[in-house]
């Protein structure tokens, strides 16, 4: 078990001719996902790494019984193709790209509420679950098949995280990016409510990051709802007030979004807080002990 | 990307949103030409920086504010000499200041009330809303932690725009007369609709004046856009003023990585934003202070690392250098070259601490190793923060 993605998920790539998509593709083809095609408007015909590519989303969850769609198309077309993904009814809609205008995420969010979809990102590194389906940009060998579900707003950060648990012996059930933009498809609510229902989950790692109420928010929600054990992280407690600090959603504004309101959020949830980047892990670890 | 206020309220102008009428100056010789000009008793004389606070802000070394009322020609002459080539410190610009290149002389009216409004996205509903409160004038950030109550909210679709009924609603709360509902419909959707068209990440106006004859103005106007979506807003470009950022924040970005000063005395290269908050954070906690957040990204080449170590030792500030990467689909024997290239076109002036892991990373230490370089390798996150803590306060 596992949420969102398994072995069974059936993967095409929006933006599949494109550089970045084409490499992305073959590295989530090796790593063992089952991809079956790809979408670039005008190139239906082609092949790319051995796949279909066609002209429409339709097209392609009817040749090839697509469920879900990574999206690397380029940003002023990216709110486009999550909307054709919608439209076209894929389950699991995961858009990597960075630089949507964030006005296109708030005419894009009605319509996927209004839908089945669900849309993870944008401006993530994707889901996996290790050892069967990884959609995504994320390092598929530091992942390890086991119990801990991870989730955060960062990338690189994520394969930190992972890379911990991995070399504290603890796998990871499925991890995923939520995105470092202020209006992303999945929150950790959303993913938290997944995680408590799906057995093979035992714990849950958290990685925040400053701006916005998220995490906030996920502390409420883990004190009323989850049962498993959680341990946490926020990234930016050195961060300046005002400044975007790299992400476009990672930024203190009017005095809110600050590291110290989250991690004390958390902290009264009763969620295990990693004080340094170093210790995720062993925060994890803690919070599973901590339980019994 | 920021503007200045005149620049804003040129735009609001253009949008249909009441302003009042004003011109820039950079000299105290054009201020009192446009005090003439405008031809009204009482005008503004107001700071053009890009930060807030300037009611309340102070000129280092006098006791000027960086808003002042004229009431001659000559009165608006030498509150513009008192700010010109000045700098003024305000509770955002931080202890440093900022220098004022140009005032912004602007006709008085006569007030009856000072509101509050902004537009922004809200990420907890997923879309824009409008935001309006009766405290007008004061720190809003006050106001929202400690009276939320005072604080309206309508959010609205940006393709629809805020409904009439939504702008009469907020009037109402607001307490305006009902002779004033008509301005105040049309002040707060014409905003609404400027923020969506033109892409805008924040619109402030504080205060927002009801006159003494029932009409709405923004008497002040706070304009950020969304950096994601210039693209398609071309002619904002020209409204860029690289003399108010920081030079090497622009620097970076032409080389398409993100850097943010700070004043520490460690610089930091990392790939990706949030390990690189974190890098910042990891160094705080062993004691020591971060110079800047510098994410370099997943694909940066040789000539991006030169240019951000080049950035970073720009600073002189900098006393020792962290460069913290996880390979991903970046390996770590690209970085190692590119550090064992930079070393040799930039030459370290500090002790460089180098942390590798992920993809490639025996190969990549290897490189370290040999490269005959003087680098400092460490063993994981807290070993790198240790080293580099102990390499700056040795400087």
């Amino acid at each position: 078990m596992s949420i969102l993605v398994n072995r069974d998920t059936r993967v095409i790539c929006q933006g599949i001719t494109g550089k970045v998509g084409e490499f992305h593709t073959r590295g989530c083809l090796d790593y063992g996902t089952r991809m079956v095609g790809g979408v670039t408007p005008g190139k239906a015909g082609e092949t790319v790494v051995g796949l279909p590519v066609f002209n429409t989303v339709a097209e392609a969850r009817d040749a090839t019984g697509a469920n879900a769609t990574m999206i690397f198309v380029p940003p002023a077309f990216a709110a486009d193709a999550i909307l054709e993904a919608v439209g076209a009814g894929i389950e699991l809609v995961i858009a990597i790209t960075e630089g949507i205008p964030v006005l296109d995420m708030a005419r894009v969010m009605p319509v996927v509420n209004a839908s089945k979809s669900r849309l993870i990102g944008p401006n993530c590194p994707g889901v996996i679950t290790p050892g069967e389906c990884k959609i995504g940009i994320m390092p598929g060998y530091i992942h390890t098949p086991g119990h801990v579900g991870v989730m955060s707003r960062s990338g690189t950060l994520t394969y930190e995280a992972v890379w911990q648990l991995t070399q504290l012996g603890h796998g990871q059930s499925t991890c995923v990016g939520l995105g470092g933009d202020p209006l992303v498809g999945s929150s950790f609510i959303d993913i938290l409510t997944l995680f408590q229902a799906d057995p093979d989950t035992h714990a849950i790692l958290m990685m925040g990051e400053i701006g916005g109420s998220a995490e906030e928010e996920a502390a409420a929600f883990v004190k009323q709802h989850v049962t498993k054990p959680v341990a946490a992280f926020i990234a930016g407690r050195t961060a300046p007030p005002g400044k975007r600090m790299g992400h476009a959603g990672a930024i203190i504004s009017g005095g809110k979004g600050t590291a110290e309101a989250k991690l004390e959020a958390l902290r009264d949830a009763g969620i295990e807080i990693a004080e340094s980047p170093a210790d995720m892990g062993q925060a994890l670890v803690r919070a599973i002990k901590r339980r019994g | 990307m920021k503007i200045h206020e005149y620049q804003a309220k040129d735009l609001l102008r253009a949008a249909g949103v009441p302003v009042l009428a004003g011109r820039v100056a950079r000299t105290s010789e054009e201020a009192a030409a446009a005090f003439t000009a405008l031809g009204t008793p009482v005008c503004a004389v107001k700071a053009q920086i890009h930060a807030g606070g300037r009611g309340k802000g102070q000129v280092v070394g006098s006791t000027q504010r960086g808003v002042e009322l004229a009431k001659t020609a000559d009165d608006a002459a030498r509150i513009a000499k008192g700010l010109l080539g000045n700098t003024l410190v305000t509770i955002q610009t931080g202890p440093d200041g900022q220098v004022v290149r140009q005032v912004f002389v602007e006709s008085g009216c006569a007030i009856d009330r000072e509101l509050y409004c902004a537009v922004l996205v809200d990420r907890r509903v997923g879309s824009p809303v409008l935001i309006a409160s009766t405290a007008g004038g004061m720190d809003i950030e006050e106001v929202a932690h400690n009276t939320p109550e005072l604080i309206l909210s309508e959010p609205f679709d940006p393709d629809r725009g805020l409904a009439g009924y939504q702008a009469r609603l907020l009037a109402a709360k607001l307490g305006l007369p009902t002779a004033s509902w008509r301005h105040a419909e049309a002040f707060f959707r014409k905003l609404c609709a400027a923020f969506v068209s033109l892409d805008a990440s924040l619109l402030e106006i504080n205060p927002l004046v009801l006159t003494k004859d029932g009409s709405l103005v923004a008497l002040d106007a706070k304009m950020t856009f969304d950096d994601n979506a210039l693209f398609r807003h071309k002619d904002l470009a020209a409204l860029r003023d690289e003399a108010e950022e920081e030079p090497a924040e622009t620097r970076a970005a032409a080389a398409g990585l993100s850097y943010v000063k700070l004043n520490g005395t460690i610089g930091c290269l990392v790939n990706g934003a949030g390990l690189a908050m974190s890098t910042m954070d990891l160094v705080k906690y062993h004691g020591g202070q971060p110079a800047n957040f510098l994410d370099v990204g997943g694909g940066a080449d040789v000539n991006q690392v030169t240019e951000a170590f080049r950035i970073i030792l720009s600073d002189p500030h900098v006393k020792a250098i962290l460069v913290n990467i996880f390979g991903g689909i970046m390996r770590c024997t690209t970085i190692a070259t590119a550090i064992v290239e930079a070393s040799k076109t930039v030459g370290f002036t500090v002790p460089l601490v180098v942390r590798l892991e992920g993809t490639e990373v025996e190969e990549g230490k290897k490189i370290l190793a040999t490269s005959g370089t003087a680098i400092v390798t460490a063993d994981g996150l807290t070993d790198a923060a240790k080293k580099v803590v102990a390499a700056a306060n040795a400087a």
